[in-house]
């Protein structure tokens, strides 16, 4: 069995290389924002003694009299009409549950679903009442930070490469063999247990691999730049994807190439 | 044979500072991609670790919830390897338990509780190697990694220790100067309002002198947040940088 190893070395940041500075205004829990008590204060902020100070560190959003601090990285807040996956953990056991659910969804399941309501404390409801959500079958699941997934108009992508993925708000990131049938989707509550092709097991590896590149190098994810990640990485094997180097690289040409595309 | 001489004519201390010199400190936040939120601090030999999960649900008895606020939940530790005779109970002897405590009375005075309620935050703290002024390096590390994990709050802690010999209050004592015996004390401050969250001492200290060691220990935390400010915005401008605008 062939093993790579390698000694620890200082790697130089990746944001110097970039040569970039950034226009936002950056602040720390502390900073005061503004004294000016025309605005309203959204989150990330808190008022003390007649001024707007900053609670989180992180960059300062200005929306007309909305002020905000939006944090590098938050644990997933729910909004109504977000996408998520999530794994099933606890279920409620009274009896007219087991009969209506149990045949469909048991504890362990991966699912997706739509935000239908937030509570006050942050507890949010499901709901799966379309076929598009529910049950989900064959595929990669990827963790992110739910900062690092960007709030699109729709969250499955058919992607021309070969597979298709669920961009959950909440940082779950489902890959999955496209159906070849357009009206079995992802969802309902059969999981399809027909055995993947290989071709389609390396494509989902590969995409896999991007999105965690991505992800290291703190990049935003949608579906143009995974594709253009992919893209970037087929000239290496699979497996070198995850070396620094490599990643380095390939992320670097994505970004060259979504500057290009948005300049 | 004088004893060690903790403060020469001079002025300077063992090992070469000025009464109110800090060590050397440098930090780095997010050492973990696995927890929400983690952080690495080393002032001179001091090393201290702290890691952050939440918020997130109330494990264990739901009972425990607190309706309005979240509960925070502190743990000391110090590696076996910490001090120079080889520790045998990391954790859950009173030391830990007493410093876990005060690391939570702490972060409960600094974090923005009432933002969560029925949650609880966990913050991990581990010295790896302790040469004095532990409890600074640790209200220091979990602010820095509390600050990672973009949870509220009200500004940063910084804390320092300060001690009084001959006459001279002395700023962060490294292990030799608390061996010494003398009185110590460990301040944590909220340095934009200059609010106290925690001040401890365990010994005697003539009231005169109080207020002298309280302003040298004020006066370093301070310093120290100057540092930590400016670790946290670096770390901010990178991130910042690779997001794009």
């Amino acid at each position: 069995m062939a093993m790579e190893m390698r000694l620890p070395v200082a790697r130089k940041r990746f944001s110097e290389s970039l040569g970039r500075e950034t226009k936002k205004h950056l602040v720390v829990p502390g900073d005061t924002i503004t004294t000016d008590t025309g605005f309203m204060r959204g989150h990330g902020t808190y008022m003390g003694e007649e001024k707007l100070i900053a609670s989180v560190a992180g960059s300062v959003e200005r929306v007309n009299k909305l002020i905000c601090v939006k944090a590098l990285k938050t644990r997933y807040n729910g909004e109504v009409g977000d996408i998520v996956v999530g794994r099933i953990t606890e279920r409620r056991r009274s009896a007219e549950d087991e009969l209506a659910m149990r045949g469909f969804l048991q504890e362990g399941d991966l699912i997706s679903a739509e935000v239908q309501a937030v509570f006050s404390d942050g507890a949010v409801s499901l709901h799966t009442r379309s076929l598009k959500y529910g049950k989900l079958g064959q595929g990669v699941l990827v963790q992110v930070s739910p900062s690092l997934v960007k709030r699109q108009k729709t969250h499955f992508h058919d992607l021309p490469c070969g597979a298709s993925v669920i961009l959950g708000n909440n940082g779950f990131i489902w890959i999955y063999p496209t159906p070849e049938h357009k009206e079995e989707d992802a969802g309902g509550f059969i999981a399809n247990l027909e055995p993947v092709s290989l071709a389609d097991r390396e494509v989902i590896s590969r995409l896999r691999n991007c999105i965690v590149s991505l992800v290291t190098q703190r990049m935003l994810l949608y579906d143009t730049s995974i594709l253009y990640c992919y893209e970037a990485s087929l000239p290496h094997q699979i497996k070198d994807i995850l070396k620094p180097e490599i990643m380095e690289e390939i992320v670097m040409e994505t970004r060259q190439r979504l500057l290009e595309q948005e300049g | 044979m004088a004893g060690l001489e903790l403060l020469s004519d001079q002025g300077y201390r063992v090992d070469g500072r000025r009464a109110g010199e800090l060590r050397k400190i440098q930090a780095r936040m997010g050492v973990f991609a696995q927890a929400d939120g983690s952080a690495y601090i080393e002032q001179g030999n001091t090393k201290a670790l702290a890691v952050v999960y939440g918020p997130h649900e109330i494990r264990g008895s739901r009972a425990r919830a607190l309706p309005d606020r979240a509960l925070v939940n502190c743990q000391y530790s110090s590696a076996t390897f910490s001090t120079g005779e080889r520790k045998r109970r990391p954790h859950g002897d009173r030391k830990s338990c007493e410093m876990g405590l005060q690391l939570r009375q702490t972060f409960e005075a600094a974090i923005l509780t009432q933002l969560h309620p029925r949650s609880q935050i966990d913050i991990y703290v581990q010295v790896l190697q302790a040469d004095g002024g532990t409890y600074a390096a640790c209200v220091n590390a979990a602010t820095l990694a509390v600050l990672d994990a973009g949870i509220p709050m009200r500004d940063f802690v910084c804390a320092c220790s300060a001690g009084f010999v001959d006459g001279t209050a002395l700023a962060d004592l490294s292990h030799v100067e608390e061996a010494a015996g003398g009185p110590q004390l460990a301040l944590a401050l909220l340095p934009a309002a200059g609010q106290i969250a925690l001040l401890e001492m365990d010994a005697r200290l003539h009231e005169d002198h109080l207020e002298r060691v309280l302003e040298a220990a004020a006066q370093a935390a301070r310093d120290v947040h100057t540092l930590l400010d400016r670790v946290v915005r670096q770390h901010v401008r990178e991130a910042s940088i690779l997001l794009g605008d």
